[in-house]
């Protein structure tokens, strides 16, 4: 059990890192852009905004949490 | 219909440039922090076992990019495309996170040096045992260290090069760095503590995510104005939103600062 904890565990860190509001948000990002495309409405200018919207507000709870 | 082949032929270099770049740069800031754990084991246990770990993890990775390129080959181009554009956004905003909070001063800089003291001082201290005729701590140790560190290199190089068409081209920038720190390594016999890893650690980050909001809109079926040329579009966009957002970061530091006077942040 110990080592399919460990395995779990390793891969969740290796893929969603220390923030897992950026890997969530990343998906309903790529969800509204589809959901745009598929509308025929032109979205290529809704990811560039939307993922560093994502870094942006990571970034600021890391500085609050850090200025504490 | 030439012009029209020529910048498709064009743009198609610029990503293969940015692909061997991109490889090369993160094979190098990995194989750094690999080459600092290798040298404090080596140095300390010493290097028959280190070695063999050292062989035995690159020989795993080489196993993990043979089976898993293939079979990345057979998905449909724009699901793949979708798969890795997520994939190679997550780990790209993953390391302009980190190099923006270093740069920001928020977290310490990586520094080989003290990082190279500590493993020699564990390595030293811990018992010897043998299993199979090797020292066991100094093989599982340069394994992992040399595992570890290469799994996401290996991951980039197979996302991207299967994506881009080309997994042979990533291979390659990443082994021309593996060759490189290698080399500097075995010549210095010292972590290689003057190699800017954070700056590297930014352009990675940067590449990476332009690449994946590129491939991953497409693979959700957007249209990009200019095709692939939109690439440098997006590249520029990134780079200058994440030096504004450590320009920021480093403001918000030198106020919360000059406020209580005690510094900020600065965790490894």
């Amino acid at each position: 059990m110990k080592y399919v904890v460990g395995f779990f565990r390793f891969w969740y860190d290796f893929v969603v890192g220390d923030d897992w509001r950026v890997a969530a948000g990343l998906s309903v990002a790529f969800g509204m852009s589809a959901l745009l495309a598929h509308h025929g409405v032109p979205a290529w200018w809704f990811l560039p905004p939307a993922a560093i919207g994502l870094l942006g507000a990571s970034l600021w709870r890391e500085v609050r949490h850090s200025s504490r | 219909m030439l012009a029209s082949v020529a910048t498709g032929s064009k743009a198609a270099s610029v990503g293969g440039v940015f692909l061997i770049v991109s490889a090369f740069l993160a094979s190098a800031v990995e194989m750094v922090e690999a080459l600092t754990i290798v040298l404090a084991v080596g140095v300390t246990r010493g290097w028959r076992s280190t070695l063999i770990g050292v062989g035995t993890a690159t020989l795993a990775l080489a196993v993990v990019v043979a089976a898993l390129g293939p079979a990345l080959t057979l998905i449909p181009i724009s699901v793949l495309r979708l798969v890795v554009g997520a994939l190679l956004l997550v780990f790209g905003l993953q390391w302009l996170r980190k190099a923006i909070l270093r740069a920001g001063g928020f977290k310490s800089l990586h520094d080989e040096e003290a990082i190279f003291a500590r493993e020699r001082a564990e390595a030293a201290e811990a018992r010897v045992e043998e299993v199979a005729g090797l020292d066991w701590y100094a093989f599982v140790l340069a394994f992992k260290g040399v595992f570890l560190e290469g799994l996401e290199v290996a991951f980039i190089v197979i996302t991207f090069g299967s994506a881009q068409g080309s997994i042979p081209l990533a291979a390659l920038g990443a082994a021309g760095a593996i060759v490189i720190v290698g080399t500097a390594g075995v010549l210095v016999r010292r972590p290689l503590s003057r190699v800017p890893e954070n700056t590297m650690k930014f352009g990675v980050g940067a590449m990476l995510t332009t690449f994946g909001i590129f491939w991953g809109g497409e693979g959700t079926g957007v249209s990009w104005p200019g095709g692939d040329a939109a690439i440098l579009v997006v590249l520029g966009f990134v780079v200058l939103s994440a030096l504004g957002l450590v320009r920021l970061l480093r403001w918000q530091r030198e106020r919360v600062e000059a406020v209580t006077a005690v510094p900020v942040g600065v965790e490894p």
